[in-house]
């Protein structure tokens, strides 16, 4: 790839990093994700990415703009309430980065078009704010053999891990099922410090760098935990699961499941 | 008996089995994923697992919103 002289000095950082290099840049340049939510998570995940010259960059989010996330959805601003969250990152992430193609899909994500969105990209990264999603995603990535970077917050706890199908863990090796609804809160119930969205989706955003660029060793078979009250970070080693029921040899789940359906008939 | 709970000593456990240790630590077993000795323990074992002094056990938070909405 031929950078331009104003290419060159935007990313002269990244250029001088033998790590990265004219090579490395150009495959930053010439990847593709895609990110589930462009919520708390997303925001300074696209910003990042944007920033770093991901040449594609989609958003998959059904929400608007609302008041309440400008605590901490920092793509966001008062001029973008009320509009689509994906439209209103779009003109943040073009405006800080106009070489990277930003995709709004303003769509509520299920399991009858997850595979069909996620089929054109490298890296999928899941800033979700709820269980259903994140097992969607979790079982779609493991099924279509996509890479999965998956951020988790709440109050002061945030998890980060990355998922490589076939090599390391799934979520679902951790947690097998989602917990039972109404046990563990929402950001909404229960509250997030707003700064927290920002350390976990820039570890995310670090861990999709890494993985286009080939370099150091990704969150594979290890949950990330980061405690913001105490300052501490803490590595779980996850082995896979022999019988875990979505990644293994003779895997129970083989349809994606959409546990919002459940939950809504059981209602 | 001795465990290691989440990369800290814990000498005073009277707990025998998975569940009892959740009890005993007054944590909810559905709000957690549980290892011991770097292997996860599946929820519908937890009450027939039992614990053996020296054992390594990781006590997991579920994290990921409980909103039970989409996107």
């Amino acid at each position: 790839m031929n950078f331009t002289d104003e290419q060159l000095q935007r990313y002269s950082r990244h250029i001088i990093l033998p790590e990265v290099g004219g090579r490395g840049q150009a495959k930053i340049a010439d990847a593709k994700v895609i990110m589930v939510g462009a919520g708390g998570l997303g925001c300074p995940v696209g910003f990042y990415l944007a920033a770093a010259g991901v040449g594609t960059l989609a958003l998959i989010d059904n929400d608007t703009v609302e008041l309440s996330n400008l605590q901490r959805q920092i793509a966001h601003n008062v001029h973008t309430i009320g509009l689509p969250k994906v439209e209103s990152a779009q003109k943040t992430f073009t405006a800080l980065n106009p070489d990277v193609k930003v995709v709004p899909l303003k769509v509520r994500i299920s399991k009858d078009n997850i595979l069909d969105l996620i089929r054109d990209y490298d890296i999928v990264v899941d800033g979700s704010d709820n269980f259903p999603t994140r097992y969607l995603v979790n079982d779609a990535c493991v099924m279509a053999g996509k890479p999965l970077v998956s951020g988790a917050i709440l109050r002061f706890e945030g998890q980060v891990t990355t998922i490589i199908p076939g090599k390391g863990h799934c979520y679902r090796c951790l947690f097998e099922e989602p917990p039972p609804p109404g046990l563990v809160p929402s950001c909404q119930e229960a509250g997030v410090l707003g700064v927290l969205p920002g350390v976990i989706g820039g570890l995310q955003a670090t861990e999709v760098l890494k993985l286009i660029l080939g370099k150091g060793e990704p969150l594979m078979g290890e949950l990330l935990m980061y405690n913001a009250l105490n300052s501490s970070f803490r590595k779980v080693r996850v082995p896979r699961n022999p019988a875990c029921p979505v990644c293994s040899e003779s895997p129970t789940i083989t349809e994606l499941v959409d546990y919002n359906e459940g939950y809504c008939t059981l209602q | 008996m001795r465990l290691t709970i989440n990369g800290e000593l814990a000498d005073t456990i009277r707990a025998a089995t998975v569940l009892e240790l959740l009890d005993e630590l007054k944590i909810a077993p559905g709000r957690v994923a549980v290892e011991v000795n770097l292997k996860v323990v599946r929820k519908a074992e937890y009450g027939t697992y039992r614990l053996r002094d020296g054992d390594t056990v990781e006590i997991v938070n579920f994290v990921g919103g409980g909103g039970w909405r989409w996107l």
